[in-house]
């Protein structure tokens, strides 16, 4: 009982900072209608950007972790811009081959100037936190409140503003949102800067629990997509419904699974889902 | 250097076996499969470890990894061929690392990383030194065997129903086309040659392990089916050996290129090997076997 709790506890934590990257690839789906796969090398991105800013200028990391989102959504919205929008008009299926192409490009020129080997943040070592019988990692409590925070401030980007509020219209209809005269160009870039920002953000949080090198994203990556299409691929909301239940599913599945087949948890949850709910917890259309 | 070459040789065989088991299901029927690593490594596990730890004879070995990829492909598509494609994306990804995390874990089975080692080679006692170039023949005329068989395939009526569902599953459903059966026998096809080819560098190279079967192999897969032209058997072949080529032959430049270390240039052919394949979609607009531009 005692560690179902903890377990459930981690969980909560490691999904909400699943949830983030997870939003990003949501979002660029819901614009662009493709699965970018090339998120996972935005996560490497914004783990670098921030591993830059912490260990090189000493910034502490909650605010280093502001850079590694601009980077990644500015390294986004070039190699898109460069790669991907050329491509717009041809089958989704395409794309998402050809982002493929683009996150092997992207991670490759990671290890080019940073090479393979792990590399550490500069966060002070701190005791864990016990409460009772919980243990609780200092570390743990600031991802969670980083990845909740960059949340918030998305959902009332999302909810009050106007162009908040343009960009779920081109989510919703497109055809309709352009007749309105919301540019789609222009939503497509500020979907993909947001969208890679966020990945960028995700990986940084990832790499602060344990390392960075560069395919910090891309071992993350199979979780990030269960999170999404579990929530329902193209569903904000979803996605963070989705991270948390991948999370609590990773973390509860350490009561019957050795912890190396932890990532194979989102695989099988892609799986189910499919099959059962193709259109996911939240998601309107299969 | 004769002996490179004919390991080179070898490679490219099995690579362009395993190009033309992803030209069935993508060029052909239009599915993509992001882990095609991952049966070409189920098959080689199958073969080796029925060799190994049963002692079944080389040939069983083979016929159980082409049976055994086979059946699961099928199984990984059964339930997910009526939702969209790109679904089917994520879910072979996924299976790819699944195979990989078993072979790394189930260490009883497979040894984990220390990998199957001593699985039998093929007439390895009787042909000696010959054995490598008595290999390549063998994996040559395993390949011409394939190809002869695919092109037969493609232009019978089994093959123009692909067609017809690639273009458009809706209009093929309408014609009384049984959508679902025809993509899963089409992804059985492709996992049987995934299986095959697996079995090939399972028992030449006589020792395997995860590691071997990570993404990247299946982008080079990718970048030698779009160079030789998805959906074009022949082209899949000799897609296949220029990847080799272009892969190994970048090996060389380590002394040519003295500032760059060994990692550096590793990373180097890895982009290059994004960039061609970005660069050959691009520049492919509208090829057979790719969806239809809106």
């Amino acid at each position: 009982m005692e560690k179902l709790v903890q377990l459930s506890l981690n969980g909560l934590m490691a999904g909400a900072v699943l949830a983030v990257p997870a939003i990003g690839l949501t979002m660029i789906y819901a614009v662009l209608r493709f699965v970018n796969f090339s998120v996972a090398a935005h996560m490497a991105v914004g783990a670098y950007a921030g591993y830059m800013l912490n260990v090189w200028t000493g910034l502490p990391a909650p605010i280093a972790i502001v850079g590694a989102f601009i980077s990644a959504g500015g390294v986004g919205i070039a190699t898109d811009h460069l790669a991907l929008r050329p491509m717009r008009g041809y089958s989704a299926l395409t794309i998402a081959i050809a982002s493929i192409a683009l996150n092997v490009m992207i991670e490759s020129a990671i290890r080019f100037g940073f090479g393979g080997r792990p590399r550490d943040y500069a966060i002070p070592l701190r005791r864990d936190w016990t409460f009772g019988f919980l243990h609780v990692g200092p570390q743990q409590i600031d991802n969670f409140g980083i990845a909740v925070i960059a949340m918030i401030i998305l959902f009332l980007f999302l909810a009050l503003t106007f162009t908040g509020k343009a960009m779920r219209a081109v989510a919703d209809n497109p055809m309709l949102a352009d007749s309105k005269g919301i540019d789609p160009d222009r939503m497509a870039r500020l979907a993909v800067g947001i969208g890679m920002g966020l990945a960028g953000i995700g990986g940084m949080l990832v790499g602060l629990d344990t390392s960075i090198d560069p395919l910090v994203g891309f071992r993350a990556i199979l979780s990030v997509f269960a999170a999404a299409v579990v929530g329902g691929l193209g569903s904000i909301p979803g996605a963070v419904v989705g991270g948390i239940a991948i999370g609590l599913a990773e973390e509860l599945s350490l009561l019957a699974m050795p912890a190396t087949y932890k990532s194979v948890v989102g695989f099988l949850a892609i799986l189910v889902v499919l099959t059962l709910r193709p259109q996911g917890l939240l998601g309107a259309r299969a | 250097m004769s002996n490179y070459l004919i390991a080179m040789a070898t490679y490219g065989a099995i690579y362009a076996i395993l190009a033309l088991g992803l030209n069935v299901m993508w060029g052909m029927a239009g599915m993509v499969n992001l882990g095609i690593v991952g049966f070409y490594g189920f098959g080689a596990y199958i073969s080796a470890l029925l060799t190994v730890k049963a002692h079944a004879p080389i040939a069983l070995g083979f016929a159980a990894a082409m049976a055994g990829t086979a059946l699961m492909a099928a199984l990984v598509t059964l339930g997910i061929t009526r939702l969209r494609d790109d679904y089917l994306a994520i879910v072979t990804l996924g299976f790819a690392e699944a195979v990989r995390i078993v072979a790394e874990n189930e260490i009883w089975l497979t040894r984990g990383t220390d990998g199957v080692s001593g699985i039998p080679q093929p007439l390895k006692s009787l042909l000696g030194a010959d054995f490598n170039l008595a290999y390549l023949v063998f994996c040559l005329v395993i390949l011409a065997i394939v190809l002869f068989v695919l092109e037969r395939v493609r232009r019978s009526p089994f093959g123009r129903v692909l067609r017809a569902i690639r273009e458009d599953p809706q209009v093929a459903a309408f014609a009384g086309k049984d959508v679902l059966k025809f993509k899963v026998k089409a992804f059985a096809i492709g996992g049987t040659l995934a299986g095959l080819a697996g079995a090939l560098y399972a028992h030449y190279s006589s020792y395997i392990v995860p590691e071997i079967y990570v993404p990247l192999l299946t982008i080079y897969i990718f970048l030698a089916l779009t160079a030789g032209g998805i959906g074009n058997n022949f082209g899949a072949v000799i897609g296949a050996f220029v990847v080799v080529f272009f892969l190994e032959s970048t090996r060389f430049l380590v002394g040519v290129i003295p500032w760059l270390t060994a990692e550096q240039l590793a990373a180097l052919r890895e982009f290059f090997v994004g960039f061609g394949l970005l660069a050959i979609l691009m520049l492919r607009p509208r090829v057979e076997g790719e969806g239809t531009k809106r």
